[in-house]
Formats: C-alpha cells, sequence, structure tokens
C-alpha cells in the first residue's frame, strides 16, 4: 500500500450545498500533500473527514488503510490533528498538555517521559515545558500543539491552516519545523492553507481546490509550468501607447496594464525583450525599467479558480487573460 | 485499558484546574458562612424544628446546595472547552464519548465533594455539634448525590454555545431543586402545601438531603424515607443521568 490516503468521490452535503464535492485522491506516504484553496473552498471540511470528525453525506476514504467511518478509531489513533483554531489547555503547563495527550493516545508510560522530552527539544520549548501555558506566545502555543500532534507517532499529520493569523517570523520558523518533522519522523503530513507561498515551500504536490472540487494536482514545478510562457513587466513613460505598439507590430495579445506597469505574457521573455525596447526607441518611448519574472504559484492559484469562475464555453487557452481581468477588477 | 487511562486523564485535568482556581477555593469558604451563620441565626429564630437546633438541621442541607452550586457550576468547563478549542482536541482522541462523559464527570465531581468536604470541616469548626466521624459516611452518600447533579450541568452546557446562556440557565434550574429540597426549611409534614410536597417528591436532591440528615444527624433526625430507599433513588437518577449525558456527548460535534 503507498497509498497513506484514498478518497473515492467523497462528499460532504449540506442540503443543497456541497462543499466537498466527489472528492477523489491519493496521497503517498512521506509526501507533504498541500491543499489549496480560498476560504470557504472545502478544505477544512475535507480533513475533518478524514479525520472523522465529520461523516461523509457519501463516498468513501481510507486512511493508513482504515475506513474513515467503519474504522474511526483507528483512524483517530494513527493520525495527528493541528487544528486550525488554538485546541489547548492554557491552565496547564506546556508538559502536562502533551503528558494528556499521550495519555488519551496510550503511548506506553515506560516511554512517555523519553518522548516529551524529545518533542520538547524538537520544537524548542524545553526551558518553557513547566510554565503555564498562558505565558506563551502565539507562535510558541502553535509549535506545542504541532509537537503534541506527533507524540503518539502518527503515520499521518493534518495541518489546517498551521500558520494563520502569525507574523512572518514566526511563520518561516513553523515552516522549517514542519520540513524537519517530516524529515526526521517519515510521517505523511496534509497540510490546508490559503496561503500560496506557504503551498510552495512546503508541498510536494499540490491539490488546488475550489467549490469543492479539486482543480488542479501536481508538483509546484509542474503546477507554474502549466502557466507557459514568461512575464514581463515593463514600466514606461507611457504604457498606453506601448501596449498598441506591441500588439500592432509584436501581435502580442496577453498584455495587461498594471497600475503603473504594463505586464505582457510571451513564448520567451528574453529573446522578445531587446525587441520591445528597440520597438520603444523607434516611437520615442522612454522604458524605466523591464524586467522577467517566472510564473508563481499565485498565477497558477488565479489561472485554475479565476477560470473556474467563468462560464465554461471558454477553456484554458483564455485562462491567462482571464487572470488579467480579475487582477484589473 | 485505553478508555481507563482516558478517563483518569480527563478526571487528573478536572481536578488540576480546579486546585489551581485559587480564588473559587477562596469564595467557598463565604457562602457556607452567610448560610450557616447569618441566614442561621436569623431564620432560625423564627422556625422551630422538633428535637433539633435549626442550625444543625440546616447544615446538611447546606452540604447539599454547595454539591448542587458547584456541580452545575462545573458544568461551565464544558462550555469554556468548547470556546477555547480544547474539546476539539478531547472529541477526536481516540476514546469513546462513554469515557469522555465519564471523565469529565468524576473530575467534576471530585471537585463538588471537595467543596462538600470544606462545608463540612467548616460547620465542625464554628461548634455545629455532630460526630466528625460522620463525615466517613456521608462521603459515598454527597458522591453518589454529586453525580447526577454534575450529570445535569454537564448536559445542559454540551448543548448550549455561551456563557451568558449558562449562567441564566443555570440559576432557572439550581434555585427551584434548592428551596424544594427541603434543605432550608421541611417540605413535608403539616401546613406545608400540597403543590410544594408533591414537587418536593419530583427534586432529586430532596432525597440526597434527607439522606444527608440520616447520615449525619442519626437519631435526632426523622427520615421522611428509609436510608436505603433514599439511596436507591438518587442511584438510579444517577444511572439516567450518566446514560443521557453520553448521548448528549455523543451529539457534540464541537
Amino acid at each position: 500500500m503507498s497509498h497513506v490516503i484514498e478518497t473515492l468521490q467523497l462528499t460532504k452535503a449540506y442540503n443543497a450545498f456541497k462543499a466537498v464535492d466527489n472528492l477523489t485522491i491519493n496521497v503517498d506516504r512521506g509526501e507533504i500533500f498541500g491543499l489549496l484553496g480560498p476560504n470557504g473552498a472545502g478544505k477544512t471540511t475535507t480533513v475533518s473527514m478524514l479525520c472523522t470528525i465529520l461523516k461523509p453525506s457519501s463516498g468513501t476514504a481510507t486512511v493508513n488503510g482504515y475506513d474513515i467511518v467503519k474504522e474511526s478509531s483507528k483512524v483517530r489513533k494513527s493520525i495527528g490533528i493541528v487544528f486550525q483554531d488554538p485546541s489547548i489547555d492554557d491552565r496547564l503547563t506546556g508538559r502536562e498538555n502533551l503528558l494528556m495527550h499521550a495519555n488519551l493516545y496510550s503511548v506506553p508510560v515506560s516511554i512517555q517521559r523519553e518522548r516529551i522530552a524529545q518533542i520538547l527539544k524538537l520544537v524548542e520549548l524545553e526551558d518553557r515545558a513547566d510554565d503555564l501555558l498562558r505565558t506563551y506566545s502565539g507562535g510558541m502555543r502553535r509549535r506545542l500543539e504541532i509537537g503534541r500532534g506527533l507524540i503518539h507517532q502518527p503515520k499521518v499529520l493534518f495541518l489546517d491552516e498551521p500558520t494563520v493569523g502569525l507574523d512572518p517570523q514566526t511563520r518561516d520558523h513553523i515552516w522549517r519545523y514542519i520540513k524537519d518533522l517530516k524529515d526526521a519522523n517519515e510521517v505523511t503530513v496534509v497540510l490546508t492553507t490559503h496561503y500560496m507561498d506557504e503551498a510552495d515551500r512546503l508541498s510536494d504536490r499540490i491539490a488546488i481546490m475550489d467549490h469543492g472540487q479539486i482543480i488542479v494536482l501536481d508538483t509546484p514545478p509542474n503546477l507554474k509550468e502549466t502557466l507557459e510562457g514568461d512575464r514581463v513587466v515593463i514600466k514606461s513613460n507611457d504604457n498606453k501607447t506601448l501596449k498598441n505598439l506591441l500588439t500592432t507590430w509584436l501581435g502580442f495579445t496577453n498584455q495587461h496594464l498594471e497600475k503603473d506597469t504594463l505586464e505582457v505574457t510571451v513564448p520567451n521573455g528574453k529573446t522578445v525583450m531587446p525587441r520591445i525596447v528597440e520597438l520603444a526607441n523607434q516611437n520615442n518611448l522612454y522604458i524605466e525599467s523591464i524586467v522577467l519574472r517566472e510564473p508563481n504559484l499565485e498565477d497558477v492559484f488565479l489561472h485554475y479558480t479565476g477560470g473556474s469562475i467563468r462560464e465554461d464555453t471558454t477553456k484554458e487557452l483564455h485562462g491567462l487573460s482571464a487572470i488579467h481581468r480579475r487582477a484589473i477588477r | 485499558m485505553t478508555e481507563l487511562r482516558g478517563i483518569y486523564t480527563l478526571w487528573l485535568r478536572e481536578v488540576k484546574r480546579f486546585i489551581r482556581d485559587r480564588a473559587r477555593v477562596i469564595i467557598s469558604f463565604i457562602q457556607p458562612l452567610l448560610w450557616l451563620v447569618v441566614f442561621a441565626a436569623g431564620f432560625g429564630a423564627r422556625i422551630a424544628i422538633p428535637g433539633i437546633d435549626y442550625q444543625q438541621f440546616l447544615f446538611p442541607g447546606i452540604i447539599g446546595q454547595t454539591l448542587l452550586f458547584t456541580a452545575m457550576f462545573m458544568g461551565i468547563s464544558v462550555i469554556w472547552d468548547k470556546e477555547f478549542g480544547f474539546m476539539k482536541e478531547i472529541l477526536v482522541a481516540p476514546i469513546s464519548r462513554f469515557s469522555i462523559f465519564i471523565g469529565k464527570m468524576l473530575g467534576d465531581s471530585t471537585a463538588a465533594l471537595l467543596q462538600g468536604i470544606i462545608v463540612f470541616i467548616f460547620g465542625f469548626l464554628i461548634g455545629i455539634p455532630f460526630n466528625p466521624l460522620t463525615l466517613l459516611v456521608a462521603l459515598p452518600v454527597m458522591l453518589l448525590i454529586t453525580f447526577g447533579l454534575v450529570s445535569i450541568g454537564l448536559i445542559i452546557a454540551s448543548f448550549i454555545g455561551s456563557l451568558e446562556n449558562f449562567g441564566a440557565i443555570q440559576t432557572f434550574i439550581n434555585l427551584p431543586l434548592f428551596f424544594l429540597s427541603g434543605a432550608l426549611f421541611p417540605t413535608t409534614g403539616e401546613g406545608i402545601p400540597h403543590w410544594m410536597q408533591i414537587a418536593s417528591k419530583l427534586d432529586p436532591l430532596a432525597y440526597g438531603v434527607d439522606a444527608l440528615r440520616t447520615v449525619i444527624l442519626g437519631s435526632n433526625w426523622t427520615p421522611n424515607h428509609p436510608l436505603y430507599i433514599n439511596i436507591a433513588i438518587i442511584a438510579i437518577f444517577d444511572l439516567i443521568m450518566i446514560a443521557i449525558g453520553t448521548w448528549a456527548f455523543s451529539r457534540m460535534k464541537n
């Protein structure tokens, strides 16, 4: 069994509204699987079903080979969960919180002290272990929660929006932990997030989700590649005129005006850039800067979710112009 | 084994949280002081209980009242846990909802029992005449009373989302149960309106207070029911409450 998680047409419906709609995905052992989507896309509902908190309306799923409905207790034993919202007792100390978790998940008493010490070291909270949680900062609490999720050595760790509301430095810190944890513990991580950079930095594969469905699933580099072409970002003294010139003389169709830049999508940016400068010179336009930019996940995200919002007569081909229109709005 | 360990863990957590809340322990001395000293002095001067002093009569009643109020108050822990997200950690743990309910119920009962013991000691200190060794007999009775009362609090809290609502509902339950239990005045016998005699029969705490008086006051007290009847009724009430509580916790999603 190479798939740690398999879902088959997993659906959660609330009356007519389908929060998760016929979801079929496989998560491989040992990968970090990112579920990326806007708020309300169905990420948390999906995770809640996989964690056996919610019962699916239809469809099935297995986690570690256990059915999420029929063997929910076994599923629970083999997973660790870090919820979107804090779920820690702030009137107990860090160590007490970990000990309680170890007891609830029946970690053998003979090894629980050692295990807790390891975890505290891993999340760098050894010196604060015996302080009450209410004296911890937000980032420290989050670290303790992530550590807590690992105490019973789960096969799968679910992280639901692990860095929401944390400052950039702490986020960076936590990202590093997640990477290290995965490497050190041979654990599969399912990460939900609506931060592109988070999904990009951590995930081996990313599923982009919207309206309860997976829109696309691939590795971050491949996803970026699907947006063929480079972005050339130009700043000139008359972007509008330049745009018309580029359409007339070079036949560029994928252009859009930002606040004070003109963004052009072309198959090969490096060879096109000199031509743009040349054309501008001939027409007495002054180019202040011209930059070549590779597509990032944000482009991918807008590409796919933007595409799905529009009427389905126009497909992928016009996806990029859809981004542009959305961005202008 | 897993389940027992889960129950123990949840019990320990409740007890730790209770003991660490020093303000509440101090306040718990003030309530019995007001009832047993101030209220007993004024009210006792106008009411005559055959065979015993009013303060003596009131004392087991106030133990019952303390158990009731603390038990109901402890239900708030469920709402706190829901509010602060900790309930999720418990609900996804690989233990049954029955064990979760029992663990919390035992933890909160322990807290209520500790409050009851404080009143007991307090009564001894202010010189209410009773044999302090009766505490040993009274404890199991107190515990039995507490189980059912704590369960009421937990069940209500499991249905309610906000602290404000819980406070309001708590008062609605506490006061009728308290007044009809016979803790402050006899609810049977001559001159007591018929409706109150019936209402009192429906009050589980009435059997608890009667049992406590039997145990603490001994032959000075003429019980409404024999001790074994009281105990049997309380035990049945406990079992029903535990069954409802398990059901209430099973439907809790968050």
